[in-house]
């Protein structure tokens, strides 16, 4: 161990640790602003490029940044003397005089980390003032880059390209016109970005933010000639509490119902039905392929992976083409909710597809994307049209005066508002494969299973890996969140050397619940298993917790799909896939 | 001419076989070859000037068994150009130093890192490189060599955003430490030195430690390459004795309206005229890469300080706040002076900005931009303002 003295006062800590860590262990907080740690999923960003934790380190002529320098025996350190106060007020103030002064109509307003640090620096003025750099604005249909208030923290290049490894952003330029983006400064749809989102999740600024259809969404509802559906993810009800002040890890299903009701949605749907719709599609599929593998068939197409996540499948689309045969067909459940309501549920009430517009509350960027692509269109019509974020919907809540802390619970609409818990569980890493799981057993073996947690599937790992006894078969199930660790088992399948019959993939870490939709983290990676907590909580206290004994699925396969896998099911819940190796091009 | 003495060793004869000092270096240990290079009192060259022979110790001690030597022949420093001319008169002399630091520190790989400008080198140097696998093939030193090209970025001379550069990453320096002799290319121990360091240490293991020390100064020993121009009669390359004042210097090479000396390139010191008697060039005084750049009565200094300002500003990797935003505002700053839009007194609270790009920025740049920024603007105030 080693002896350090931070502001007089002494803490051993063992070699490696760094000064921010050593200093937090004795209560004292360094500031820091680009700096970013989330513990629980093994990601660190340090470039030491802002240079605000700085401090004073006994016997060097410079300072050090608290979280790029380690301890070493005996050192002494001040983390608040003139010099370090001074230095740090500097150093924020030439931040501030190359970042555009609209807070007031700013996206990031109050939640922005810069604005913080002014804050707790207590900058009243800026003394160095000049000329400011100006970058092209680029907007894609996810994700909006105003470069202007990139403070060059790189977060979302450290996201983008050790966690994700899709390597769309990164430095470019020197000097003053440093800044972070694409390669040759392309737009980002010109781009192998899968709109993953998690550049904006952990971006301080506005610099990064989400394309905001708050308003169209206010403009649909105001329309006394369309009937407006709203669905709901999962994820979102494990959040949404946070941007009204809750403890992370609130649930708030009833209240978010309460909520968008008062909006003046028509129908109040759940996203969980469709999840469920997705586990009777996708399960089937496995099964299917499972029982070629079974009986011998050598082209069996398994591991078979689960196509849920709209970034994860851009991102074999753009990265793995040559794998696009192996994920599930089945579309993911926002899409999968599209066309269910369009046809069936219009049809059920007697308007036509082109009087319902479909709005998604999504803890995803991804899936702004995803409802505009050309395959989920009839006739230009989207079947969802407007995807918006938990953060948006917060938005919204707020715009309509509504006081949500002293809503009265409510449920959603029927039909496609009954959901599972298997349902539910889609929303964190793990939830999906163990939705199918459930299901899978009892169609494959035709016993009831008598217990529906599978402990061995949940968990924060990167990379997990299982084994579930299917009556003497032993099913291996791998589950990767991040892209990143997905890549790990892509490059397996491709080496032929995978162990797995079915894979879960989420493109975020944690899953859904850590969204690039979600209220921000801030760095608080306690918050993610918070939210996971409260789904598997959600999960255990429904009634019904497998997909195939939700009575409406059931209900909705009698009277209109048909099987799962039929041909009707085939034309509305499943999809196919593009090879988009060769897409990018260069302007 | 008394007080300056020209040397010779750079240059100078080497052998008449080739790689001769090389292959006689190989017969000799690995602490053979350090405790040579720590007996001459060696320092870099590049101008930071740490002992090149702990440097390769600390290496050698290293357990890795891979370990890299990188020669850096990123020469970008505005003012300095005699790694040029070594490299096209001498590349013998640095691919052996090389070789004879792989020997000393067990590394089988090295890298010589060439300043993008200098491409049209390349051609001949790869000529040289042949002779030397040949010869080193001949005498079985497992050491070879790779030159990889700049793209013309200065802060890729900086040694770790080199390493970065030679890995095919964005050009940035890291955080330190670690340091090179434990975590540097490829994160493996490594040592790089500058390219005149390397042909020094060639004549060192030629010569003796001995001969070697008989130049200089206790803190500055042997000779050193002087890149000399501006208002100069005699621009061009100089190998000197180190340890000479500036005044002697300023005695040879000016033209005799000499104002101020700036020592060490843009991001060294300038030297006002009534400092030349007190000033020493080495280590002990002020040290230099090599750029001398005299400026006479004729020249504004403003205008010298604004092109190095335009310089770092373009120049800066953009990684930490101090340096990206420090340089701008540094230069706005004394156009805005000059223009009147500013108090002078504006300088001061410019030179305070400097001072904290000193103890903050992340690298050997950001940290030096102050040097060049203060001597100027304390030494020639009036020049900055009317």
């Amino acid at each position: 161990m080693l002896k350090v003295t931070i502001d007089n006062k002494t803490v051993e800590v063992a070699p490696g640790t760094s000064i921010l860590d050593a200093a937090a262990k004795v209560g004292i907080q360094i500031p820091t602003l680009c700096y970013l740690n989330l513990h629980d999923l093994n990601i660190e960003n340090k470039p030491a490029g802002c240079r605000i934790c700085v401090v004073e380190v006994e016997g060097r002529r410079n300072l050090a940044p608290a979280c790029a320098t380690d301890c070493a025996d005996g050192m002494k350190i001040n983390t608040h003397s003139i010099r370090v106060l001074n230095t740090r007020k500097t150093v924020m103030e030439l931040i501030l005089s190359d970042h555009p002064f609209d807070c007031l109509v700013c996206a990031k307003s109050g939640k922005c980390d810069l604005q913080k640090m002014a804050q707790d620096l207590g900058i009243r003025e800026i003394r160095y003032q000049g000329e400011q750099s100006h970058y092209r604005e680029d907007t894609s249909p996810a994700i909006i880059r105003d470069v202007d208030k990139c403070i060059m923290c790189r977060r979302c290049e450290m996201m983008c390209n050790e966690v994700q490894t899709v390597g769309v952003l990164s430095g470019v330029n020197r000097g003053f016109e440093a800044v972070v983006a694409p390669a040759f400064e392309m737009n980002l749809d010109h781009s192998e970005c899968t709109y993953c989102g998690q550049c904006v999740a952990v971006c301080p600024t506005a610099a990064l933010t989400e394309v905001d259809h708050t308003y169209k969404v206010i403009e649909a509802l105001a329309d006394p000639t369309k009937v407006v559906v709203v669905q709901t993810a999962p994820a979102v009800r494990a959040a949404l509490g946070e941007e009204f002040g809750l403890e992370p890890g609130t649930l708030v299903t009833g209240k978010m119902v309460a909520a968008l009701r008062q909006l003046g949605f028509n129908y109040v749907f759940d996203t969980d039905f469709a999840a469920d719709l997705t586990i009777m599609e996708e399960g089937t599929e496995l099964l299917t392929r499972l029982n070629k593998y079974l009986a011998g068939d050598t082209n069996a197409n398994l591991p078979i992976l689960t196509s849920c996540c709209p970034g994860w499948v851009n991102f074999f689309e753009h990265h793995f083409p040559e794998l696009k045969d192996i994920p599930s067909t089945a579309r993911s459940p926002q899409q999968m909710f599209g066309p269910i309501a369009k046809n069936y549920f219009a049809d059920k009430i007697g308007i036509k597809r082109e009087d319902m517009i479909v709005v998604s509350i999504m803890p995803c960027l991804a899936k702004k994307y995803e409802c505009s692509r050309e395959e989920f269109k009839v006739n230009g019509d989207p079947d969802v049209n407007y995807s918006v974020s938990t953060r948006e919907l917060a938005n919204l809540i707020k715009l309509a005066n509504i006081d949500f802390h002293n809503l009265d619970e409510d449920d959603f609409d029927q039909p496609l508002g009954e959901s599972t818990g298997a349902g539910v569980i889609f929303g964190t890493t793990g939830g999906v494969i163990e939705a199918a799981v459930r299901t899978a057993y009892e169609v494959h073996t035709g016993k009831t299973l008598e217990k529906v947690d599978f402990e061995q599937l949940r968990g924060m790992e990167g990379v997990r890996s299982a084994s579930v006894d299917f009556n003497g078969l032993e099913l291996k199930i791998g589950i990767a969140h991040g892209l990143g660790n997905a890549r790990k088992l892509l490059e397996e399948i491709k080496a032929g050397t995978s162990q797995y019959h079915a894979i879960e993939i989420m493109a975020c870490p944690g899953g859904c619940i850590g969204g690039g939709g979600q209220p921000l983290h801030h760095g608080d990676s306690s918050i993610l298993k918070a939210r996971a907590q409260a789904l598997y909580r959600e999960d255990a206290g429904k009634a019904i917790r497998k997909s195939h004994e939700n009575p409406f699925i059931k209900e909705l396969y009698e009277k209109f799909l048909g099987k799962p896998n039929s041909h009707k099911a085939h034309e509305l819940l499943h999809t196919h896939y593009f090879d988009k190796s060769n897409q990018i091009t260069i302007e | 001419m008394e007080n300056l003495k020209r040397v010779d060793l750079i240059f100078g004869a080497y052998t008449n076989e080739k790689y001769k000092v090389l292959e006689s270096s190989m017969s000799k240990s690995s602490e053979e070859i350090i405790n040579e290079m720590i007996a001459s009192g060696l320092k870099g060259r590049g101008g930071a000037g740490f002992l090149t022979g702990m440097k390769w110790k600390f290496t050698a001690a290293e357990k890795d068994p891979v370990k890299y030597v990188v020669c850096n022949a990123d020469e970008g420093e505005p003012g300095t150009f005699k790694d040029r001319e070594i490299l096209t008169v001498v590349p013998r002399k640095v691919f052996s130093g090389m070789a004879i630091c792989g020997k000393a520190i067990g590394a089988k790989k090295g890298y010589m890192y060439l300043r993008g400008e200098y491409r049209y080198m390349l051609p001949d140097l790869m000529k040289e490189l042949e002779i030397y696998h040949e010869h080193a093939r001949r005498f079985g030193h497992d050491f070879t060599i790779e030159i990889r090209m700049g793209s013309g970025a200065y802060i890729c001379g900086e040694e770790s955003a080199l390493f970065e550069s030679i890995e095919g990453k964005r050009g940035e320096p890291r955080n330190k430490p670690p340091y090179p002799t434990v975590a540097g290319l490829f994160s493996k121990p490594t040592v790089i030195n500058n390219v005149e360091t390397f042909v020094n240490a060639v004549m060192i293991m030629k010569y003796g430690a001995n001969e070697f020390k008989k130049l200089g100064t206790s803190d500055s020993r042997g000779s050193k390459m002087f890149s000399v121009s501006g208002d100069t009669p005699k621009a061009g390359i100089h190998e000197l004795e180190l340890g000479m004042s500036l005044a002697d210097f300023v005695n040879e090479f000016g033209d005799g309206d000499t104002k101020a000396v700036q020592v060490g390139g843009a991001s060294g010191f300038c030297v006002p005229r009534k400092r030349f008697n007190d000033t020493i060039i080495g280590f002990e005084g002020v040290p230099t890469g090599g750029s001398m750049m005299l400026f006479n009565s004729s020249r504004s200094m403003y205008n010298v300080l604004h092109n190095y300002l335009d310089f770092f500003e373009e120049e800066s990797c953009g990684q930490c706040t101090p340096c990206r935003i420090g340089c701008q505002q540094l230069l706005k700053g004394i156009v805005a002076v000059k223009k009147g839009e500013k108090p002078s007194s504006y300088l001061d609270q410019l030179l305070k900005l400097s001072d904290t790009m000193k103890i903050t920025a992340k690298c050997g740049l950001g940290q030096s931009v102050a040097n060049s920024f203060a001597s100027i603007v304390e030494n020639f105030k009036e020049e900055m303002i009317y």
